[in-house]
């Protein structure tokens, strides 16, 4: 299971006090119009695809149609998946082109069906002599269910037009603005054409937030994968546990619990020799004295794979410092850490360095650095080695081991293992730390205008975006003789489309600006 | 011989001052927390005091951080440091000061009364007992280091319980060996490690132990 990853981890900060390469002003004002140059590239390729996205969007449109009015159930499914694929597509191109992570907000699927013992496939309290009929019905209740289908599917009817105001809208108005320029010699024209090349990558910020609303999770979904991720940590916390008293009670049971055993034999045979034979009663007390010496040595052992006495008394410092020493590598420690965590994030971050400082000695590093800090409230624990690199976290391994012991209290691995060039293991435990809780006003509502242009942006968005710039769009095309109250036919005729095109992008501005404000920041990943 | 005990299990305790004052040791206070045992070591004065790491009210390392306190103002007082486990850690603390009348032993080491007694007494004239666990440590620790890998396994032997703290003599007696011969493998080991010679145990050990701490 993959584990969970929160803004700001994938970027590593840079060092503090180290040197920050500052390019040349000129160099800086060329990177930023390349920025809008590209931003317009990419508004003009997602355009294009709306050539394949249309026809797709009519076939699986037609799917569900005949699906679901003419009761042809079976290509439902079909549909769906082909929307889903569509959607897919562009959560990719939204991460790469525009910067904007969209998670899947799928369901899982449901497992296959497994035959029974008396041979049949049971489904909902009936059996079933095949399985297909059962798993036609456990798939459509999967996609029926999923709000996921429900928006993809306004998704894909909706896309095509705000994909073409938004991605192609600032390509469109530079030329419009150029042709006013030059044919109708109108000058402002002008203006309006550097003011949609400046404007050309918030544009199409906006039209990545906005697929993000679509595309992605709602908090309910997001809520189901967080209930099945803490079911499946918790199931592992349990096997870790059992295991590892199991292996307590081995060990004792192998180890102390029989050498005290011989112990008190011992022990018991002296005092019978005592009186005759003082000499060998002697020799038997010496021989006690020994076993009761190698259990203490053996259950010390025990102890300190429990927990460490160390860092019941010290802390996680000097706990690695102490394990520091006792590594036959050169291993530096720069501990700044002023409270103490809960004991048992202690305890798992502890065995996770004394297992990555194994792994280096056992690939042959020399020096080993180890860095302990806290960053807000996550404690963050870096482990550098200079050994061969290519290290890699294998199911069962030692470094899934760490994983999984670490899921327990939100924490996460990430490796970064060239061959050849060492290897840097990052612990980072979130909320490990006792902090300021005003600095994370998780389920704070908004404040003052902040709550106000995000209650106007949520209710609406609608108005431009659906009425004024969809229907208004037919309206455009079919010429009917009532105009109603569509802005845009009011307007003389060169100013017709550029107001529906304008009411598009307002109204999706406006659904952007709502999910960029969104109180629950947990609520919109990938927003950067 | 004057001797402040702090140890908070009751019969360890009990056996302890038993086992000191059949030795002819004067027992002049047994306490059982880090705060009495400062207020101890501070109004008492003693020859030697022997100290447990954990301790109440915290049940962390108060015993240690006592000790270390009440050196602080009674320079080179000698502290005999006893735990259920050694770290190098804590005996690096402990030889920080570098004046000697230091011990660090296991809690098992009293079981074998003649040695721990001999650690005792080793202690409060100044001298230095470190816990064979610890020097085990510090060579697993230092064993890929250039000079200790030229050491002859003789001669590391020698050296182990030279950082224990022990006399020639002594070393003699534990490895069937003359004292001169002896004398002769601590003089190669100090040539192989450019360590100065030295005849005063303590510094012998405080020389060993700063060279494979410093490592």
């Amino acid at each position: 299971m993959r584990l969970v990853t929160h803004p700001g981890w994938r970027k590593p900060h840079p060092p503090s006090g180290g040197f920050v390469h500052s390019p040349p002003r000129l160099r800086a004002v060329t990177l930023k119009r390349m920025k809008q140059v590209r931003s317009l590239g990419y508004g003009l390729a997602l355009s294009a695809l709306v050539v394949v996205q249309i026809p797709v969007a009519l076939v699986s449109i037609l799917g569900v149609l005949v699906s679901t009015v003419l009761g042809m159930v079976f290509l439902l499914e079909p549909s769906v998946r082909l929307i889903r694929f569509m959607a897919g597509i562009d959560r990719h191109l939204m991460r790469r082109w525009v910067g904007v992570e969209i998670p899947t907000p799928y369901r899982p699927k449901p497992p296959a069906l497994v035959r029974a013992r008396d041979g049949y496939y049971h489904h909902k309290g009936k059996r079933y002599r095949t399985a297909t009929s059962p798993h036609i019905d456990r798939m459509l209740a999967w996609v029926i269910t999923d709000p996921a289908t429900w928006r993809e599917l306004v998704w894909i009817i909706l896309d095509p037009w705000t994909r073409s105001v938004l991605a192609l809208g600032p390509t469109f108005v530079i030329g419009w603005g150029i042709w006013l320029t030059l044919s109708e010699g109108l000058y402002w024209g002008l203006a309006l054409s550097v003011a949609a090349f400046f404007l050309a990558p918030a544009a199409l910020k906006n039209y990545g937030l906005y697929a993000l609303a679509l595309l992605g999770p709602t908090a309910n979904t997001q809520l189901v994968g967080q209930v099945n991720r803490l079911n499946q940590v918790r199931a592992d916390q349990l096997d870790l546990q059992a295991a590892e008293l199991r292996r307590i009670e081995r060990d004792l049971h192998d180890g102390a619990q029989a050498r005290m055993v011989a112990v008190g034999m011992t022990i018991g045979a002296a005092e019978q020799l005592v009186d005759n034979d003082p000499n060998a009663a002697k020799a038997l007390l010496a021989k006690a004295r020994e076993s009761s010496a190698t259990a203490l040595q053996e259950l010390r052992q025990l102890v300190r794979g429990i927990h460490p006495p160390v860092l019941a008394e010290r802390g996680l410092g000097d706990a690695i410092r102490a394990l520091a020493l006792d590594s036959p590598l050169k291993v530096k420690v720069h501990a700044d850490l002023l409270e103490r965590p809960e004991s048992p994030v202690e305890s798992a971050v502890y065995f996770a360095v004394s297992e990555l400082l194994t792994n280096a000695s056992r690939y042959e590093a020399s020096k080993v650095t180890i860095d302990i800090s806290r960053r807000g409230r996550a404690l963050r624990v870096t482990v550098t080695d200079d050994g061969p690199g290519g290290a890699k976290a294998t199911p069962g391994g030692g470094l899934a081991g760490i994983e999984r012991r670490l899921a327990a209290f939100d924490g996460v691995l990430a490796l970064s293992s060239p061959p050849g060039g060492g290897t840097t293991a990052t612990i980072e435990v979130l909320d490990a730390l006792p902090g300021d809780e005003e600095l994370e006003p998780v389920n704070a509502l908004p404040k003052g205008w902040r709550g106000l242009v995000y209650a106007l942006c949520w209710s609406l968005c609608w108005l431009p975006l659906f009425p004024q710039g969809l229907v208004a769009t037919f309206m455009l095309i079919f010429q009917p003789d009532e105009r109603s109250w569509f802005l845009a036919l009011y307007m003389p005729p060169p100013y017709q489309w550029p107001t529906v095109a304008f009411m598009i992008a307002l109204g999706a501005t406006m659904l952007a600006t709502g999910i960029r404000l969104n109180p629950t920041p947990g609520k919109s990943p990938g927003v950067c | 011989m004057k001797v402040v005990l702090a140890e908070d299990l009751h019969l360890l305790r009990e056996g302890l001052v038993h086992l000191l004052r059949a030795h002819e040791f004067d027992v002049v206070a047994a306490v059982e927390s880090g705060p009495e045992l400062l207020t101890a070591l501070v109004t008492h004065r003693p020859d030697v005091a022997v100290v447990d790491v954990r301790l109440p009210p915290t049940f962390t390392d108060e015993g240690l951080q006592a000790a270390l306190a009440a050196r602080k103002q009674v320079p080179g007082l000698p502290v005999l440091v006893l735990s259920q486990h050694v770290q190098q850690l804590y005996a690096r603390e402990l030889l920080a000061d570098g004046t000697g009348g230091i011990g660090y032993l296991l809690k098992d080491r009293v079981f074998n009364t003649e040695q721990f007694i001999d650690a005792v007494r080793r202690v409060a004239g100044g001298g230095t007992a470190m816990d064979p666990d610890v020097i085990a440590k510090l060579m697993v620790s230092n064993a890929r280091n250039e000079p200790i890998a030229r050491l002859t396994p003789r001669e590391r032997e020698v050296l182990e319980l030279m950082a224990e703290g022990r006399s020639n003599a002594a070393i003699g007696q534990r490895l069937f060996l003359s004292e001169s011969a002896v004398g002769k493998h601590t003089a190669s080991i100090f040539g192989k490690l450019d360590l100065a010679p030295s005849d005063d145990d303590n510094r012998r050990v405080l020389a060993v132990l700063a060279y494979l701490n410093g490592r």
